[in-house]
């Protein structure tokens, strides 16, 4: 019976289960690929960190430190890092790079790809150097060839593909070449106050696990000054480094789900809706109510299995291809596998969707009565009690499903409740904004207006009306779909530089202090201009409101976290704020000889820390200790070319300190900017230069590889919107059909027809389309400050495609379905009883 | 006096699956402008393609059907709604009236239309003249079967057409108010000089008219009109 009966409407039952399909197939493919990330990190923690551990500091180990490092365990080996430049003598290229000498057999886990491949090893016989492959391409150099780095030539001995826990982003800012360690010392680049990270890498025979090993060596660590990272820090931190793009796919997923709902319920109550005169006969002839509901419901159930199973097998063919699209944004390779668990949470959550979500339109099912066969439009009057209560308590159960679901997803609490209550919000805006709609078009007509313009706003408030199905489901489309783009633009526009051509474009740093005449004049002499000069003091926190990094540690109640006593704070010393910093709280306060000291802190870092203003640190200032209250708050914007400090201090207190300098400038072409590095290549060697247009071109390269994610997410939000909207449009078709014939029988023309839909759906679409853009950048807003951690902007390219975009497409979709008025013959359309 | 409607060899053929089914076949006939006209025939015998035919409302297979000088075959479609607003009243079997519009929005669509100033006025007074002044502001679901055949009639009359098709306008009700349908119908008739196309099954509304025709398997079987070239030919 179920079967049969649904002979005449397939082609809704169709829709709705391309809903479910696509919903599901975006869902299963997001979480595989998650569950793949996932496995990966875990998989390859080890050869993230290419050894068991990492022992690290910025000096030079002392006796002391050392024979600590021998206690713990004697297979490891000895890397420095720091910034250099890198010089091509043949073609007089300069570039800054990653310098990496090694001693030892690192790494123990993963591999140093090289071509050929026994460079990786051979390199350490000698003045040879293993450099980026990249790096070799854009320069021209080749195997063989030499290169300079600080005053030491080494030839190049093989192409470095890869390292241990980099990704291709990484590589492309700095590109690493590895020479050996003995040569350290030769290459001069080693001098007081340059930044050198010294490291041993330990194999050790067991496995460490992280807790016994923090309790046994943390204190001791501590007092030596030493810093330390194992395989389970490493897995951490590189998890949370996929933080926003975790929250971005689960954002997707529930999108995805959401919009295959929304179709589902959409397509159901479309497809009930051409059955109503059918149940109400089969009712006349003795089906009670609950066998023509259980008739549909079956009906509704095997397509929601269909669709869920073909969905999940879409998904889990279309995990496949996930992790090319990200190739090069991953420090590691992934292998797809297929997560069973994963394609049963797809099934089973398709079927609850299908449930939960035709339930509601199927309900009204019960309430057909056998008078709805004699008079097509008779009402059964409201909602009577029983109704109501099945109808309220299934709305709860939908809500707590999808608070459960986001939950899931997202595994934060805080975060599902936005995305709950953000919904909510924009449910009950849509709704009002439609229910507003309906009473404007019903008041505002006036009889002045053209019988075309009366009739398609007429149709707004008119019985039968689509206005308030329409503005929800398309607004709620547009909504989620916008803000898939928006958070992007949120995204994006992280890490892009704002600013105009004339951004200054180039960076010196590591300037010791009396190199700084001379490089003054070498700019001069290039005619550049020295945008900004800034001294450079670092030195760390040691204290906070009297609390000790060990302190912290103990007391987890604290919330101190450990790298904020650990990391470097590079500060610089002035009195008044340059263009990119705004004051948000209290004052500059400069220093008075024998009064406490006022330092500024950046708004978002003190944020995060919840510092306070007066609040009290102890810094160590290279051996000799300033305590020092917070005086007031900065906004930084970081994405002025600008150097930007998270501590300044007020002239007058750092002069004498050791120090190094930071020169902006800007350069015209390619040419000279090549010219005056080499210049300073030859004359400084230890300065780096930073070429921000180069940086600039790797992030846009990088940016085009996750905007092809994102859209591909988009793109699948687009289909099922899509879907959504032909469902909600079709819902009426036969009813608007009718009217237009019977208007065309009274002497219509086509152009009268074609307007008043056109007035019609013009208004909904813009209505519907401007509530949804609306409320797609209060929620990203509220996503960029609370999940992405971002500075919000508004994306209006976007915001003005998308709103052209919904109104096109939801005029085409009604246009479309008005096309058997044009097309057929008006006999033919009238003859057929509804 | 001039022919209101003339038809001509009219034939039409409906495509059901592979069969083809001829439902009207070389229909002739012509009627003057002001009279009225029954055509009653056994079910299925093809009256209300008939009357849709003449009304322009589906495509005319061969033959050639013109309404006060316009000979529809010729016409686009656009150009035979015109037609039909500035000519044609129908009233439908089935009352057929826009269920999203109230009584007094349904009487007034054609007026409008026509792009009559007056629309709310005229179609009032046409309401009034059904005696339906009290319910203008209804919906058709609101209506009885009577009372929506009541407001199809003054929706067909509101253009003053010179021509109105009727099919089965009181099949669907009781005999008071079917009489008194017919009565608004031959009275609009006789007042305004409109001409009356007339579906019936009733054969005593069928004598009142001044011509009839009568059609059995899609031919005419009886009839007292010829058509003017048949009738010279
Ligand atoms: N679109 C169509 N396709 C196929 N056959 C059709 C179509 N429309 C009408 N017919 C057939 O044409 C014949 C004539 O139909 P029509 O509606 O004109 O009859 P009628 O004389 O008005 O009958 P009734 O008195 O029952 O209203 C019928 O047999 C009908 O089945
Ligand atoms: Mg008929």
């Amino acid at each position: 019976m179920a079967w049969k009966d649904s002979r005449r409407s397939r082609s809704k039952l169709l829709l709705f289960t391309l809903s479910i399909t696509i919903g599901i197939a975006a869902l299963v493919a997001i979480n595989s690929f998650k569950e793949n990330l996932n496995y990966e990190i875990n998989n390859q923690s080890k050869s993230l960190l290419g050894a068991d551990l990492e022992v690290y500091s910025q000096q030079p180990f002392t006796e002391e430190q050392m024979s600590f490092i021998d206690s713990l365990g004697s297979t490891r080996s000895l890397q420095s890092r720091f910034s250099s430049m890198i010089y091509f003598p043949q073609t007089g290229g300069t570039r800054l790079i990653q310098v990496r000498t090694l001693e030892g057999d690192y790494p123990y886990y993963g591999e140093i790809e090289t071509l050929p491949l026994s460079a990786a090893t051979d390199f350490k016989t000698g003045a040879f150097a293993l450099v980026d492959e990249t790096l070799m391409m854009q320069y021209n150099a080749n195997i063989g060839d030499p290169v300079k780095i600080g005053q030491l030539e080494f030839q190049i001995i093989g192409k470095l593909q890869s390292i241990p826990g980099q990704n291709s982003i990484n590589t492309a800012v700095a590109p690493v070449v590895y020479i050996p360690h003995q040569y350290l010392v030769q290459t001069g680049l080693v001098e007081r106050g340059s930044r050198v990270y010294y490291s041993y890498f330990f194999k050790t025979d067991q496995e460490i696990i992280e807790e016994e090993f923090d309790e046994t060596y943390e204190t001791r660590f501590e007092e030596l000054a030493l810093r330390y990272e194992t395989v389970d820090k490493r897995k951490k931190n590189t998890s949370i480094a996929f933080n926003n793009t975790t929250v971005f796919l689960n954002m997707s997923a529930f999108i995805a789900l959401l919009l295959g709902s929304i179709g589902v319920a959409g397509a159901v109550y479309s497809y009930l809706g051409e059955k109503r005169r059918s149940v109400a006969i089969l009712r006349c002839l003795g089906l009670s109510g609950r066998q023509a509901f259980y008739i549909y419901f079956y009906q509704v159930l095997t397509m929601g299995l269909l669709g869920s199973l073909i969905g999940t097998t879409i998904g889990t063919g279309l995990q496949l291809f996930l992790p090319r699209l990200v190739e090069g944004l991953i420090p590691f390779s992934i292998q797809t596998r297929f997560y069973a668990l994963v394609a049963l949470e797809g099934v089973a959550i398709g079927m609850i969707v299908t449930v939960l979500f035709s339930l509601l339109p199927l309900l009204s099912i019960l309430k057909i009565s056998p008078l709805n066969s004699i008079r097509a439009e008779f009402e059964s009057g409201g909602d009577d009690q029983k109704n109501l209560i099945l109808k309220s308590s299934l709305f709860g159960v939908i809500t707590l499903f999808l608070f459960s679901f986001s939950y899931l997803q997202i595994q934060e609490l805080d975060q599902a409740a936005i995305f709950i209550g953000g919904l909510f919000v924009t449910f009950l805006i849509l709704w009002l904004f439609s229910k507003g709609l309906i009473y404007l078009a019903k008041t505002m007509v006036s009889p002045k207006w053209s019988f075309l313009l009366r009739h398609g706003i007429a149709n707004l408030h008119r019985p039968k009306n689509q206005t308030g199905l329409l503005i929800i489901t398309v607004g709620m489309c547009t909504m989620l779909i916008s803000i898939m783009y928006f958070s992007h633009h949120v995204l994006l526009d992280q890490i892009t530089m704002a600013g105009s051509e004339e951004r200054p474009n180039m960076v010196l740093f590591d300037i010791q202090s009396h190199q700084k005449p001379a490089l003054e004049t070498l700019v001069t002499d290039f005619d550049l201009p020295i945008v900004q000069d800034v001294p450079v003091v670092t030195m760390r926190l040691l204290e906070y409101n009297g609390i000790t990094k060990k302190q912290a540690s103990q007391d987890s109640t604290l919330e101190i976290p450990d790298w904020l006593y650990n990391r470097e704070y590079r500060v610089t010393f002035r009195d008044s704020l340059i263009s990119s910093e705004t004051l948000t709280e209290g004052a500059l306060h400069p220093y008075q000889a024998n009064d406490s000291i006022f330092i500024s802190i950046a708004e978002g870092f003190a944020e995060r820390q919840e510092w306070e203003l007066g609040d009290e640190i102890i810094f160590n200032v290279q051996g000799a200790l300033m305590k020092t209250y917070i005086g007031s708050f900065r906004k930084i914007d970081w994405r002025r070319i600008q150097t930007n400090f998270l501590v300044l201090f007020p002239s007058g207190l750092l002069e004498e300190a050791p120090q190094f300098h930071v020169l902006v400038t800007k350069v015209k072409d390619n040419q000279q900017s090549a010219t005056f590095q080499q210049a300073i290549v030859r004359q400084f060697p230890n300065i780096s230069i930073i070429d921000l247009e180069l940086v600039l071109k790797t992030i846009e390269e990088v940016l085009v590889k996750i905007s092809f994610v994102i859209r591909f997410m988009a793109l699948i939000s687009v289909m099922t919107g899509l879907l959504v909207l032909i469902n909600s449009i079709m819902l009426s078709k036969s009813q608007r059909v009718k009217d237009s014939v019977l208007l065309r029988t009274l002497g219509a023309k086509a152009k009268h027809i074609i307007a008043i839909i056109t007035i019609e759906y013009l208004a909904l679409g813009s209505i519907a389309s401007l509530t949804g853009l609306i409320t797609a950048h209060l929620l990203t807003w509220v996503l960029s400050v609370t999940l992405f951690d971002a500075t919000y902007s508004i994306d209006y390219m976007s915001t003005v495609y998308i709103f052209i975009a919904v109104i096109i497409a939801t005029l085409v979709m009604g246009l479309l379905n008005m096309r058997p008025v044009l097309r057929e013959m008006p006999l033919t359309i009238l003859r057929r009883e509804n | 006096m001039s022919q209101i409607l003339e038809v001509h060899k009219l034939s039409k053929t409906y495509q059901s699956g592979e069969k083809n089914l001829t439902v009207l076949d070389q229909i002739s006939f012509s009627l003057e402008a002001g009279k009225s006209l029954a055509i009653v025939g056994p079910s299925g015998s093809g009256k209300t393609t008939l009357l849709g035919l003449c009304a322009g409302l589906d495509r005319i297979d061969t033959g050639s059907v013109s309404i006060a000088g316009h000979a529809l075959d010729q016409l686009s479609e656009d150009q035979k709604a015109q037609v039909r607003n500035e000519n044609v009243g129908f009233v439908f079997q089935n009352f057929q009236l826009i269920p999203t519009l109230t009584a007094l929005e349904n009487v007034m669509i054609p007026l409008e239309l026509l792009g009559d100033k007056n629309a709310l006025q005229e179609a009032t007074a046409l309401l009034d003249q059904v005696g339906l002044a009290d319910r203008k502001n209804h919906y058709p679901s609101q209506l009885s079967g009577g009372e929506q055949q009541r407001v199809a009639l003054a929706r067909a009359f509101s253009n003053r057409p010179k021509i109105l098709f009727a099919d089965e306008p009181t099949g669907n009700l009781d005999e008071e108010t079917g009489a008194k349908i017919e009565k608004l119908l031959f009275d609009l008739n006789r007042d305004k000089g409109t001409a009356l196309v007339l579906v019936t099954h009733d054969i005593e509304l069928a004598h009142k008219t001044d011509h009839l025709i009568r059609l059995k398997g899609g031919k005419v079987f009886e009839s007292d009109l010829l058509s003017q070239t048949h009738a010279q030919s």
